[in-house]
């Protein structure tokens, strides 16, 4: 690789401002995982299907191994490790989605939990939370992601549970 | 054993660093190694006639480059036969590295070295390959007929011919008032598991030492065969399988090439090395499965009753065979099901091909064998005009039958003697569940709406928990914490939840004390694997009986101390008393402190070991002659024979004679795992294998075109179930214990994926009165089997439309 095609792009991941030196032909994901050591996005397929790569880049859902690192230059990136958030004490406050997945046993080997997590948080927080929320909603969070282990119904129960929370946290 | 967490629905552990990205996959691991990429053969066979590195050698960020001819020793000889039998007359393994010829498009054969992955593959493009192409052998019946063949010194293509039967097959059918004979055929899936396979090795020059990580599922035997293909001591040797994204069977086979081949290049190059698998190469080098024909001849009565079955399979197993003819026993001992058969026959002949290796995926075998007995009762039924369910119903084995002998062998090398079980319960449950009796009125409404609906039903007996043998270490600290490890891996089971509440309950302690450790060689040296439903039977009675151990030898350190007899001492959230007198107590951390004599205090915990701490007897030894110190113990459980587990799945289908888009309206699970530890996770495994079985049935294909090349070798084209392919499933339990280990556990990995082929075949027959001979279907498939007028009608169809055949 020459020089030329080396950029240096400045983000903000998780809240965190972060700078990197990457190749241009650097994918988003691979950036994620290897330059800024943040291996909770996961790569399923490398070509934009099973969505276990999903990350927020400005607070909508991408295929982040269908966006070169390069295009988020100036931008807000949110991964799985940005979901939970600080309780001040020290330790961590999950996201309803991710209390919601352990407690409906929404996840078994756990690969692609990453990407329906971060689809699923983007979803919810984008509804009123205060509406009902219907089968068509949950198969549009759940519809675009591939699982191997769950056969998805636990992952559906949790869409609703998450939901209830939200609901009853307003 | 206390048993409030035994048999609970307790939350996952592995959980918590899941779900905030905290997982540890072989990809996470090694962010400073080199990158490995192979150059992987675009032909299904070929003489390779050169290969030309010259052109990669300027990639800036190029380490190194290898071909067989960089190969040597134990390196150089093919890859192992993992599982060798008798019947396994002509079993062939590849290389590491292609020496001269290629057998499938995918089989690798450089490997390059570089300091991250897109540099490797920039080196893998410009190195060119000359081959010289041969004739392609694709498909079950091009192998039978054997016009080419795969590997040259095996004219007829057949590996192996298994060979069971229990009786004399021909002359029962001769003396069975009815016969039928058939040919049908099921199409290869795979496992898929969204993680593929992956290997990090790391060499410690100064130890001469190797630590390697990798996506298996045995870490134990990848290590001895590391340690022979690198002719290492295996002292030398730690692998260890991280959090697996996944195995379904796929990850069991081993040493992949690149499991010897990266721990290779991080010995020769003195750094860390890294190749992780992407989603072509793992369908185009990994594994697949299920591709059979079926030729059956099957003997009745008037009553559908059997009387001889003679099954002859033609079992495509790829163009290697490193796992023997598993898959192939497996089809032919499970197809048998919960049926009581007078006189059967099964000869599979296992046929190379010019593709990916054939080895187990979920189910291994069994889905085909489900698929031919069931299809075969279907028959029967269609033929008497009988109720399928009827005729299940009058062939079961009957409770008072266990333990029922076969007479067979079964994968394990042992006697096909099944245990225990109550099939007739199963399918009462079963037809309430599906509600079997209403389902006319369900197809005479679905006809008003311009539907067809039809409705399958199959049930099976799985083999679970094979031996040899599993173990347990459970160890309780100075801290409280009980540390508990076990050889075999996970790959999303569970196990450190489930393994948990054995070892919390047989023990007495906190489940938030214990810490379950698997698939690591430096924890626990000795396993065999997590394949074959057997991870809850076999460690998790090895785990229970370590805890045991454990909580003998506490009681007795115990006893000592509180100067009771060990009967009287109970174990409760980890404080030891004596039953019925409270305050009279010791923590059985306390207890592991006390049961290590110590010279040194190293914290206030330690003191009370100390050698002045405590007046003792001055003529008894410290650690008394047999006694060892620790609180720990190590067991083994290593069953005689295989436990069978059973279930029973119904299916209804919905079919839109516009488009023949085929939906599944309804699916019922009654299934049977001998005692559950944890329902939640048992029922996670019954959602997940359905899925597969319904994946498997109606929309995933290995599309070989004739050339060999994989078609839709990418999420795009391969149709894996999404959320909306997925039915609801609506289950039912039964508990009959396995008489032969302890916890009286049945596996439950597989059972899920098994009777969907053929239950679903049998609801699209139903709903559209055409013979279904062919599994996966397609809409597409559908609509020409239904407009074709030679396509076989069934008499059922005849009967309801008040034409054709009559029985």
């Amino acid at each position: 690789m020459t020089v030329d095609s080396e950029r240096t792009i400045t983000l903000t991941v998780n809240g965190v401002p972060r700078e990197a030196t990457v190749p241009v032909r650097r994918l988003l994901s691979d950036a994620l995982r290897h330059d800024l050591g943040l291996t909770g996005t996961h790569v399923g397929c490398e070509h934009g299907v099973c969505g276990a790569c999903t990350v927020l880049v400005d607070g909508a859902p991408v295929r982040s191994c269908l966006m070169l690192a390069v295009q988020v230059d100036g931008h807000e990136v949110k991964t799985v490790e940005g979901l939970a958030t600080d309780d001040n004490r020290g330790g961590q406050v999950l996201h309803p989605v991710q209390e919601a997945f352990r407690e409906c046993h929404a996840l078994q080997c756990g690969f692609c939990t990453p990407g329906f997590l971060m689809t699923i948080s983007a979803g919810l927080e984008g509804r009123d939370s205060s509406a009902e929320l219907t089968e068509e909603e949950v198969d549009d969070m759940v519809g675009g992601n591939l699982c191997r282990c769950t056969g998805y119904a636990n992952i559906k129960k949790a869409v609703h549970h998450a939901a209830e929370a939200m609901k009853e946290a307003r | 054993m206390t048993t409030k967490l035994f048999g609970e629905p307790v939350r996952r552990r592995e959980d918590a660093r899941l779900i905030i990205g905290r997982g540890r996959y072989l990809d996470d691991i090694g962010s400073g190694a080199l990158a490995a990429a192979f150059v992987r053969s675009p032909h299904a066979h070929a003489r390779i006639t050169d290969i030309d590195v010259e052109g990669a050698l300027d990639v800036e960020g190029l380490i190194a480059i290898y071909t067989y001819e960089d190969l040597a020793g134990p390196m150089a000889e093919p890859l192992p036969i993992l599982i060798p039998h008798p019947q396994l007359h002509a079993p062939r393994t590849g290389y590491s590295l292609a020496n001269g010829i290629v057998n499938h498009v995918g089989e690798p054969i450089v490997m390059v070295v570089a300091t991250d992955r897109y540099i490797a593959e920039d080196a893998c493009d410009r190195i060119a390959i000359t081959y010289e192409e041969l004739p392609v052998v694709v498909g079950v019946d091009a192998a039978r007929e054997a016009a080419h063949w795969v590997h040259e010194d095996i004219p007829d293509n057949i590996g192996a011919i298994h060979h069971q039967e229990t009786g004399d097959v021909e002359a029962a059918l001769a003396a069975s008032k009815n016969t039928l004979s058939f040919t049908q055929y099921i199409e290869r899936s795979a496992c898929i598991p969204m993680e593929g396979k992956g290997v990090h090795a790391r060499w410690d020059a100064d130890d001469a030492s190797l630590r390697v990580y990798t996506s298996t599922q045995a870490s134990t035997s990848v290590r001895a065969a590391i340690a022979a293909k690198l002719e290492l001591s295996l002292d030398k040797v730690e692998v260890i399988a991280p959090d697996v994204g996944g195995g379904f069977g796929v990850k069991i086979v081993h040493p992949w090439p690149e499991e010897l081949l990266v721990p290779l290049a991080a010995i020769n190059l003195g750094r860390e090395v890294k190749w992780t698998e992407d989603r072509r190469e793992h369908f185009i080098s990994s594994a697949h499965e299920r591709q059979q024909r079926q030729e059956i001849t099957v003997g009745y009565d008037d009553d559908g009753r059997l009387t001889a079955l003679d099954v002859h399979v033609w079992h495509d197993h790829g163009a290697y065979t490193p796992y023997g003819i598993i898959v192939p026993i497996n089809t032919a001992t499970q197809l048998l099901g919960p049926y009581d058969i007078p006189v059967y026959r099964a000869r599979i002949n296992s046929v190379y091909t010019n593709t990916v290796i054939v080895t187990p995926y979920r189910g291994a075998g069994r889905p085909q064998g489900c698929y031919a007995m069931e299809r075969t009762l279907d028959r029967i039924a269609d033929a008497l005009g009988l109720d399928r369910f009827v005729v299940r119903e009058r062939n079961l084995i009957q409770p008072d039958q266990f333990p029922y002998d076969w007479g067979l062998t079964f994968q394990d090398g042992r006697p096909l003697i099944y245990d225990s079980g109550d099939y007739p319960g199963l399918l009462a449950k079963l037809k309430t569940l599906a509600d079997w009796d209403g389902f006319e009125a369900r197809r005479a409404e679905a006809a008003t709406r311009g539907k067809l609906l039809g409705i399958g039903m199959a049930p099976y007996v799985e083999g679970t928990g094979p031996g040899p043998y599993e173990g347990g270490h459970v160890q309780v600290l100075g801290s409280g914490k009980v540390l508990v490890s076990t050889g075999l891996t996970s790959q999303g089971q569970g196990h450190e939840t489930v393994f948990a509440q054995i070892v919390a309950s047989e023990l007495g302690v906190s489940i938030e004390d214990v810490e379950v450790h698997t698939g690591d060689t430096r924890r626990f040296a000795y396993a065999v694997g997590t394949f074959a439903s057997r991870a809850a039977v076999m460690s998790g009675n090895a785990v229970a009986l370590a805890a045991q151990g454990v909580r003998e030898k506490a009681l007795r350190i115990a006893a000592d101390v509180l100067e009771a007899s060990p009967d009287d001492l109970e174990i409760d959230e980890g404080l030891i008393q004596v039953k019925g007198v409270p305050g009279t107590s010791i923590p059985l951390r306390t207890v592991a402190v006390l049961s290590n004599p110590l010279r040194y205090a190293f914290d206030e915990a330690a003191k009370q070991a100390t050698q002045f701490a405590k007046a003792g007897a001055d003529d008894t030894a410290p650690v008394a002659e047999g006694d060892a110190p620790g609180l720990e113990h190590t067991d083994y459980y290593s069953p005689v024979r295989s436990t069978f587990a059973s279930g029973a799945h119904a299916v209804e289908v919905e079919i839109d004679p516009a488009t023949w888009e085929i939906e599944i309206a309804k699916y019922s699970v009654v299934h049977d795992c001998g005692t559950v530890v944890n329902p939640m996770i048992v029922e996670g495994q019954v959602h997940g294998g359905v899925a597969q079985g319904v994946g498997g049935a109606l929309y995933e294909r290995m599309a070989y075109d004739a050339d060999g090349q994989l078609q839709n070798a990418s999420f795009m084209d391969f149709l894996m179930p999404y959320a909306s392919e997925v039915p609801d499933i609506a289950i039912d339990h039964q508990e009959t214990r396995s008489p032969l280990n302890p916890l009286g556990i049945k596996g439950a990995g597989e059972a899920g994926v098994i009777p969907g082929t053929a239950a679903i075949a049998s609801a699209i027959e139903d709903a559209v009165g055409r013979r279904i001979a062919s599994m996966p279907i397609s809409p597409t498939e559908l609509y020409d089997l239904v407009r074709n007028p030679d396509s076989e009608m069934t008499a059922t169809a005849g009967r309801r439309a008040g034409t054709g055949v009559t029985s």
